[in-house]
C-alpha cells in the first residue's frame, strides 16, 4: 500500500469517527452554547482529542514509538489544555498502552519480568520524584525542559543505531546475581537465543534518569528504555523493545498515581485520549505490513521537531 | 573401521544461537501475565461504560460539561482552588457523580500492576529466590506508597 492509499484510508477513518461523534453529540442533545475561548465547544474538543489521538495511535505504531511521546508535545502544544493535564493524560495513554501489550509480551516470553523488575525499580521510584517536581515547578520551565527534551528525542532518534543481538561478552556480577537473562524464541529467524546482559550498574543509573523524565513530562520512555536495554546492556533488540513495553507499565502506574492524586487528571481529556490511541494502534498494526515505516519514521521526526519546537518557544513565552 | 567423526573444535559464542526450543517463561512471568490480561480488560471496560454514563450525563458531574473549558487551560492548583475539589483520594467520595465515576476504570488500570506484584510475591520466595522477592516486594511498596497520596507536590 502506497503512502498516499494510507494516508488516505487515515483520513476516512478519522472523518467516520468525527460525523459519528458529532452525530452522537448532537442525538444525546448535549449543550452546544459554550464555548471555549477558541471557539469549540466542550464535546468538539473532545471529538478533537479522540480524533487526534486515533490519527496519533496509528503513526506511533508505524514510526515505532510509543504513544505518549508524540501525544504530550502535539496535544500540550496544539490544545487549550493546561500542561499539567496534558502530562497526566499522556501518562495515562502510555500506560494503558503497555498494560494492553504487557499480557501477549510476557507470556511469549519476548519480554522478560527478570529483566525489567530491577530496572523498573529504581525507574518508578523516580518517575515519582519527577512527577512531583514536574507539579511542583512553574509551567514555563516543564515546557522548556519538555521541548529540549523532544528535540533531544529527535537527535536520539535521528543518530541512535540498534543491534539484533548485542554481543555480551560476560555477564556482570549482578545481572548474574539477579538472573537477568532468558531464552528467546525468534519467530521471524526461527532461531532461539540465551541472552544475557552486561553494565547493569550503569543501566541502573540510567534507569534513574529515565524514570525521572517520564515522570516530569508524562511521556511514556520507550525512546530511552530500549536504547538502554539494547545497546548498554546487550539483550537482543526484540527482548528490549518487549521489556521496554512491558516496564512502562510498571514505571507509568507509579507516576500516573501521583497525577491522580494531585488532581491532574480530568476524565474528558484522558478518556478519549486513551480509547483514541488504543483504536489507531489497532488500526497501525494492520497497516504495518503495508507501510512504508521508513518514511512514516521520517513523519514522526518531523512531528516531534515541530512539536518540540513549539514547547520550546512556549516555554520562552514567544 | 573407525566410523567415529573428527571431534570438532568447541565453538565460544556470547549467546547461543540454535533451533526453536519451548517458550522458557518462568511460573511468575505466566501468573503476572494471566492476571495482567484480566485485569486490563476489565479496566477498559470499565473505562469505556463509565465515560459513557458521564457524556451521556446518565449522572451529574460535579463540574458541568459546558463549564470544562473554563477550568482546563488552568493549572492544577488553580483548577482545584476554582473548582473546590480536593486531592487524594477524596475523589472516593464523588464516585456517583459523572466526572469521577471515571476514575473507577481510571485507578483500575493504574493499580493493575500492583495487584499483578502481590499476586507473584509468594512464587520466588517460595522458590528460596530472596534477591528477587525482595525486589518485587520492594517495588509493591513504591506503587502502593504512590498510590497512597502520602506524596504529595504542586505548583
Amino acid at each position: 500500500m502506497t503512502l498516499h492509499r494510507l494516508a488516505r484510508l487515515a483520513s476516512l477513518s478519522i472523518l467516520v469517527l468525527t460525523l459519528l461523534a458529532g452525530g452522537l453529540a448532537q442525538a444525546a442533545d448535549l449543550p452546544t452554547e459554550a464555548t471555549s475561548p477558541e471557539g469549540l465547544p466542550w464535546w468538539g474538543w473532545a471529538v478533537a482529542l479522540f480524533v487526534v489521538s486515533f490519527g496519533l495511535g496509528i503513526v506511533a505504531v508505524l514510526g515505532g514509538v510509543g504513544g505518549g511521546v508524540l501525544f504530550v508535545p502535539i496535544v500540550g502544544g496544539f490544545f487549550p489544555f493546561h500542561l499539567d493535564f496534558v502530562r497526566g493524560a499522556g501518562l495515562l495513554v502510555a500506560l494503558a498502552g503497555a498494560l494492553a501489550a504487557g499480557p501477549g509480551l510476557l507470556s511469549s516470553g519476548m519480554a522478560s519480568l527478570r529483566l525489567a523488575a530491577p530496572l523498573a525499580l529504581l525507574a518508578s521510584i523516580s518517575a515519582i520524584a519527577g512527577a512531583m517536581i514536574g507539579l511542583a515547578l512553574p509551567t514555563n520551565v516543564v515546557q522548556l525542559a519538555l521541548g529540549t527534551t523532544i528535540l533531544g528525542i529527535v537527535v536520539l532518534m535521528f543518530f541512535a543505531k540498534k543491534s539484533e543481538y548485542p554481543e555480551v561478552g560476560k555477564a556482570d556480577n549482578l545481572s548474574a546475581a539477579l538472573k537477568m537473562n532468558g531464552v528467546f524464541n525468534d519467530a521471524y529467524s526461527g532461531k532461539s537465543v540465551d541472552w544475557k546482559v552486561h553494565r547493569t550498574p550503569q543501566g541502573l543509573a540510567m534507569f534513574v534518569v529515565i524514570g525521572m523524565m517520564a515522570g516530569m513530562f508524562g511521556l511514556g520512555a520507550g525512546w530511552a528504555n530500549v536504547p538502554v536495554l539494547n545497546l548498554l546492556m546487550g539483550a537482543p533488540l526484540k527482548v528490549s523493545v518487549a521489556t521496554s513495553k512491558f516496564m512502562l507499565s510498571i514505571v507509568d502506574t507509579a507516576a500516573a498515581w501521583v497525577y491522580l492524586n494531585q488532581g491532574a487528571v480530568l476524565a474528558i481529556i484522558a478518556v478519549p485520549s486513551i480509547i483514541g490511541i488504543m483504536l489507531g494502534s489497532l488500526i497501525g498494526v494492520r497497516l504495518l505490513k503495508r507501510a512504508n515505516a521508513s518514511l512514516v519514521r521520517k513523519v514522526v521526526i518531523v512531528m516531534l521537531l515541530l512539536a518540540g519546537s513549539r514547547a520550546l518557544l512556549k516555554g520562552l513565552g514567544i | 573401521m573407525d566410523m567415529t567423526l573428527p571431534q570438532t573444535a568447541a565453538i565460544t559464542l556470547t549467546e547461543t544461537v540454535s533451533a526453536p526450543k519451548p517458550p522458557a517463561v518462568s511460573e511468575e512471568q505466566i501468573v503476572y501475565a494471566k492476571l495482567l490480561d484480566i485485569g486490563m480488560k476489565a479496566g477498559m471496560a470499565l473505562l469505556v461504560v463509565t465515560f459513557a454514563i458521564y457524556v451521556l450525563g446518565l449522572a451529574t458531574p460535579v463540574v458541568p460539561l459546558e463549564d470544562l473549558p473554563k477550568y482546563w487551560s488552568m493549572p492544577v492548583g488553580q483548577y482545584l482552588a476554582a473548582t473546590g475539589l480536593g486531592t487524594g483520594w477524596s475523589w472516593l467520595g464523588l464516585i456517583g457523580r459523572g466526572d469521577f465515576m471515571n476514575f473507577i476504570g481510571i485507578a483500575f488500570l493504574s493499580g493493575v500492576t500492583i495487584l499483578c506484584y502481590f499476586r507473584i510475591l509468594p512464587i520466588p520466595f517460595r522458590n528460596r529466590e530472596f534477591l528477587f522477592s525482595a525486589i518485587l516486594l520492594l517495588e509493591t511498596v513504591v506503587l502502593i506508597l504512590g498510590a497512597s497520596g502520602i506524596l504529595s507536590a504542586g505548583h
